[in-house]
């Protein structure tokens, strides 16, 4: 031990070098510009769905989040300016004013409980009037009578089924731009979260309901869309293709699915169940008689009803009853 | 017959590729290194002796934050392989982790920052200082304290056993249901999940309780409670949200292992079970958890600051209403982790409003602090630093988290990289900076010597320097569309070059970990000209300063008598004395192993549950309740350190000290 | 001193005292997120029996009495114990554990018949819930029963001394509040399931 302590003595630790607050200071500032070039270089070319919206819903969500965000930078501007300056003015050693003992201002003190509490009255305004007008559930106000289309949710791949149609398709929902869209969105798999940003966000799909989301394309366009809630190993896969078409574009993609096209196959529940096996999948189109596989893969979970029996879940199909469950009440813990 | 009383078991739950294998080689080894050179050093008695069975809270803090660290480095080695991933799955690369190892990763990196690093570091600062902050020698129940500690550690072993033996769960830190329930988790990944953070949830149950009874009742004399150190109040705060949320996480996971263990179905998707109902109750003690976790640390700048500035904290009575208010705000906020549950429009404003209250108080302790620093004589000690850091980015996550709070906003970002952004934004930029900002500040109490300053420096700047180029990046990849735990994405989205920036950013964190070892190491090399001889390095403020350094067991020879706010700074500037009068008989601790039994129990119960193997279990409650009972009708637990003894040890520590 | 301080200050004052009372409302909140799941729950029955089927209140209300008087009586130890009785308090606590295993057979034999009758807690959320609230507050009578034996065996060996008072005290809190649990059971799961 002697020896080991011996050798350590006569180790020296390179000291590190001394640097000056001005140098220090100068040394942040030219890294924060390098980063900001170097991000500037690299985003160059690429999207921002979350901003470059193209739908009304994700376009409102946007300039709502435009408008918290400058909130925001007013509120830490001032916060940088105060940290930073008496920082500066105030470190050890300075000839300014020192009063050890001052520890209260009643009236500059109301002054930082009374500039928050007026912002967060403006955001709360703001806040209550785009939770209802904004509420997934609601329907947009438009012209068109809205285009039904139900999700369901499966391990890992998105089932659409376009009841008044017929038809269906997996990982690939197509719709007229501008016209609006009700999804009406259930899950055969563990909780997913269902999700276009550039038209608009996110609901969740939970077996045993059916959630909704109401979004309105504004401009033809393929646009991306995914499951952001994890639901197992093939989660990152679950993803797929929102096609805003035009309205003869629209009505050729149901057309083609209609007319038994090419790969185009016949989904009963016996398909259905090859169909929810977990495993990712490719873009399928199939033709459907039965209308109520939504409602049977809903009603499976429901009441703790584990119904096997699929006719009587279709009765219901135009009373949606199971849709007042939609709104669910958060229990008060 | 044999394999029954094995449980679950199998020969394959060893072996899961060779990424894992490099793991459970690194954990096997260490753990082996740390045996042999115990025995080699003959130190297993010492060790037993004076750590192990203590009931000094100063000496449990220390292996609190010993532990934390270790998990530190385990959760950090997590975020690197997460980072090297997404840096690599670009399109047709895989990247090297399989999609389900993945998914163990940042299960185990969330569970593990929170509750084995954040907590541990917590409940270790406070052990340290709280009692000599209040002019206590002790907590209110020492045994209590010792045995929190290790279920926490026996929370702790079962998490790293996942490693070698069975695997994680593989759905997220909050494992939603139905995802981890049997019909989608049945391995044992979920259970190891379970039961770890059961166990040390249990621990910090207790530990609440304890420092509550500690705070309310042994304050010393003439110490108010608006005469009480910001840290007190915000440790009873924290305190009272932990004995408020935690039960709720016990009550949860109960639930959750019981339709794990004996197929219930509370929270299924078959059989009428409601996996809403998880959610809503696992957030009701989730969002508490945050501020329990951050109330400390804003108590510990406030210390800080003033300390440093050489002023007394400005607006004593508001920075206590401020936290306060937070402490019952964060109550009636859970469900803004759910707006996209689809509750409707008047409750998803309600919960959005309340969360943007809470900022109110927030944002007036941020200016408190700035004007404590206003018209001061700011000493830029490490610590110090922590606070700048802390400052310029906290007040970012604050921000974006009062834009999440907008529901119609959060329908956008929620399980987006801006939302993973947020959270670090305030855990490392909050949480972890104030905690090694404590650390650094009251090092030279525990262990009588400084840290290294400029080491410490160069690790608040790469901390800083990297937390930027990890997380704005991230923030960026949020309005990208990028949602959270993908292991693989397209190349056509444009993601890679910002997973990589962010990578490299993680790397800079490492340094500044590296420099943080290095401080430590280069400190106890060099403890003798860092030696802190006036047990007061700081020039400081509270009672703790008034003892010499290393502070000694019994932490107050005579107890201190408090008239002021910052009892000790008015008393070298001439006020009241703190200590006067006689000494007088106390009685400590004797030290006990009940702990260690209790937590060496409970580990065996949790590893049982985790396998099924029922025997085991039962084995392993016979364990605990022959422990409790033989320690509870134990009569002689004290003993007694005379006046004159006392006189004895306090001349000789102050001669030490001289 | 401190020893002196000690045994002056009464026991229900002591920073022991206080504490319990905080691990009890914790373990209350247990309870309020197991009421809370039951109430979520007690519809959901999966097409299987709900709770008019299967409580007896008659029986319930046995069981109720059985825990009621046993909180009479350990109350009564309390009493006993306060002036120093050590035979009255053993005679009064051996009363009480006898109600107390009393209880705790009525409930398993009330659980065996459910689970024989193929109402087991697999069945349904609603049974899920039940058993699980209804055995929790069993499972905290029988750790209580295991307490009160190391107390009476320790009171019999040791007398009443301040420490064991101390015990004595918490376990009578805790018994009374495993008391207030139950009629809660009785009124939320029992009374309010039957009507």
């Amino acid at each position: 031990m002697p020896k080991v302590k011996a050798i350590l003595s006569k180790v020296n630790i390179p000291s590190l070098p001394t640097i000056s607050r001005r140098t220090l200071v100068l040394l942040w500032v030219v890294a924060g510009v390098l980063f900001v070039g170097l991000l500037v270089v690299l985003l160059r070319g690429h999207s921002f769905p979350l901003l470059q919206t193209r739908g009304e819903v994700a376009s409102r969500q946007r300039d709502l989040l435009i408008f918290a965000t400058v909130l925001a930078v007013l509120v830490l501007l001032p916060v940088y300016i105060m940290l930073f300056g008496f920082a500066w003015r105030y470190r050890a050693g300075h000839k300014r004013t020192y009063k050890p003992n001052w520890d209260g201002d009643s009236r500059v003190e109301a002054v930082w409980w009374g500039v928050p509490i007026i912002i967060i009255l403006v955001l709360s305004v703001v806040t209550w009037v785009t939770s209802h007008s904004l509420d997934p559930f609601k329907p947009l106000t438009s012209t068109q009578k809205p285009l039904k289309i139900q999700v369901i949710a499966l391990q890992w791949k998105w089932l659409f089924i376009y009841p008044e149609e017929n038809i269906a398709s997996v990982n690939e929902v197509a719709f007229p731009a501008n016209q609006p869209v009700e999804f009406s969105i259930t899950s055969d798999a563990p909780m997913n979260s269902f999700w276009i940003p550039q038209l608009g966000g996110q609901i969740y799909a939970m077996s045993g309901m059916s959630t909704k989301l109401n979004l309105k394309a504004d401009v033809v366009g393929d646009y991306r869309g995914m499951s952001s809630n994890i639901s197992g190993k093939g989660f990152a896969d679950m993803t797929f293709t929102a096609r805003a078409l035009s309205a003869t574009g629209y009505n050729n993609w149901v057309q083609h699915i209609e007319h038994h096209a090419l790969g185009v196959e016949h989904l009963d529940m016996d398909e259905y169940k090859q169909l929810a096996k977990p495993g990712t999948s490719g873009v399928k189109y199939f033709h459907i008689h039965d209308p109520s596989i939504f409602d049977t893969v809903v009603a499976k979970y429901m009441h703790g009803m584990q119904s096997t029996d699929t006719d009587t879940a279709s009765e219901d199909e135009d009373n949606h009853t199971h849709n007042v469950e939609g709104h669910m009440n958060t229990e008060d813990m | 017959m044999f394999a029954s009383l094995l449980g679950r078991m199998e020969w394959h739950y060893f072996w899961h590729g060779w990424v894992q294998f490099g793991g459970q080689l690194a954990m096997v080894g260490g753990v082996l290194t740390l045996l042999a050179g115990m025995t080699y050093f003959k130190k297993w008695g010492w060790l037993w002796r004076e750590w192990l069975t203590t009931q000094d809270a100063k000496r449990i803090g220390v292996m609190y934050i010993i532990v934390a660290t270790v998990m530190l480095l385990r959760g950090f080695g997590d975020a690197i392989m997460l980072k090297l991933q997404q840096a690599l799955a670009s399109g047709h690369s895989d990247g090297f982790l399989q999609p389900d190892h993945f998914q163990q990763i940042f299960t185990a990196h969330g569970t593990i920052m929170i509750f084995f690093v954040a907590m541990g570091l917590m409940f270790g600062l406070i052990n340290l200082v709280l009692p000599l902050m209040l002019g206590s020698r002790d907590v209110a129940f020492p045994l209590l304290n010792s045995t929190s500690f290790y279920l926490y550690v026996a929370g702790v072993v079962l998490a790293n056993i996942s490693l070698l033996y069975g695997e994680f769960g593989a759905v997220g830190w909050l494992a939603y249901p139905p995802l981890s329930e049997l019909a989608y988790s049945p391995g044992p990944g979920v259970d190891y999940w379970l039961w770890s953070i059961q166990i040390a949830g249990v621990g910090s149950l207790l530990s609440g309780i304890n420092f509550i009874v500690t705070i309310l009742r042994l304050r010393a004399k003439g110490m108010t409670l608006m005469k009480m150190p910001v840290f007190a109040w915000s440790v009873l705060g924290s305190m009272i949200l932990v004995v408020f949320a935690f039960p709720i996480l016990t009550g949860t996971l109960f639930m959750l292992s019981l339709d794990r263990t004996l197929g219930m179905h509370y929270f299924t998707a078959d059989l009428g079970g409601n996996a809403m109902m998880y959610i809503n109750l696992i957030w009701a003690w989730g969002h508490p958890e945050v501020y329990i976790l951050i109330l400390p640390a804003f108590g510990m700048f406030s210390e800080i600051v003033a300390t440093m500035s050489r002023k007394r904290l400005f607006g004593y009575k508001t920075m206590v209403y401020a936290l306060m208010a937070i402490t019952v705000l964060s109550y009636l906020v859970w469900a803004h982790h759910f707006f996209t549950m689809g509750a409707g429009g008047n409750v998803n404003a309600f919960f959005g409003i309340m969360t943007m209250v809470i900022a109110i108080p927030t944002g007036v302790k941020v200016f408190n602090w700035l004007f404590t620093m206003y018209k001061g004589r700011i000493e830029f000690f490490t610590p110090m630093w922590w606070f700048m850091a802390f400052a310029t980015t906290f007040v970012i996550g604050g921000a974006t988290g009062v834009i999440l709070a907008v529901p119609a906003i959060d329908f956008q970002v929620h399980n987006s990289l801006f939302l993973v952004a947020h959270f670090h934004n305030t855990i490392i930029g909050g949480v972890v900076f104030g905690y090694f900002a404590g650390f650094a500040y009251w090092f030279p109490k525990i262990f009588g010597f400084r840290l290294h300053e400029r080491l410490g420096k160069a690790a608040v700047s790469c901390w800083v320097g990297g937390f930027l180029l990890t997380f704005i990046p991230i923030y960026i990849l949020g309005m990208m569309g990028a949602t959270r735990r993908l292991d693989h994405y397209d190349p056509s989205l444009g993601w890679q070059s910002l997973f990589i920036v962010s990578g490299v950013g993680t790397l800079l964190i490492g340094l500044g970990v590296v420099f943080q070892i290095a401080q430590l190491a280069y400190s106890v090399w060099k403890r003798h000209e860092l030696r802190d001889t006036s047990g007061d390095p700081w020039d400081g403020r509270t009672l703790e300063w008034s003892v010499p350094s290393p502070a000694p067991q019994y932490n107050f020879a005579r107890l201190p008598v408090v008239v002021a706010r910052d009892a000790w700074w008015e008393a070298k500037r001439g006020g009241k004395a703190i200590f006067s009068g006689a000494y007088s008989d106390f009685t400590l601790p004797k030290n006990s192993g009940v702990g260690v039994f209790i937590g060496a129990f409970v580990a065996m119960f949790g590893f049982a549950m985790i396998w099924h193997i029922w025997w085991l279990a039962v084995l392993a409650l016979v364990g605990v309740a022959t422990t409790l009972i033989r320690r509870t009708y134990e009569e002689e637990t004290e003993y007694v350190v005379t006046a004159d003894e006392a006189k004895r040890l306090d001349m000789k520590s102050q001669k030490a000290a001289a | 001193m401190k020893q002196v301080i000690k045994s002056t200050q009464s026991v229900e004052a002591s920073p022991a005292i206080f504490g319990f009372w905080l691990y009890l409302m914790t373990d209350c909140l247990v309870f309020a997120s197991l009421f809370a799941s039951f109430v979520v729950l007690r519809g959901q029955t999966a097409g299987g029996v709900g709770s008019k089927e299967i409580f007896s209140l008659p029986f319930v209300f046995l069981e109720t009495m059985v825990l009621l008087v046993s909180s009479l009586t350990s109350g009564m130890a309390l009493l006993a114990a306060q002036r120093q009785k050590r035979q009255h308090t053993l005679m009064w606590l051996t009363a009480t554990a006898l109600l107390g295993m009393l209880f705790l057979g009525l409930e398993l034999y009330e659980f065996s018949s459910l689970v024989q009758e193929g109402h087991s807690w697999t069945q349904s959320a609603f049974l899920s819930s039940y058993f699980g609230l209804v055995g929790t507050h069993g499972i905290h009578i029988a750790i209580g029963l295991i307490w009160l034996f190391a107390t009476m065996l320790f009171i019999y060996k040791r007398g009443l001394t301040h420490r064991l008072m101390q015990r004595l005290t918490m376990f009578i809190l805790f018994w009374h509040f495993l008391d207030i649990v139950w009629v809660c059971i009785f009124t939320i799961v029992y009374l309010i399931g039957v009507i």
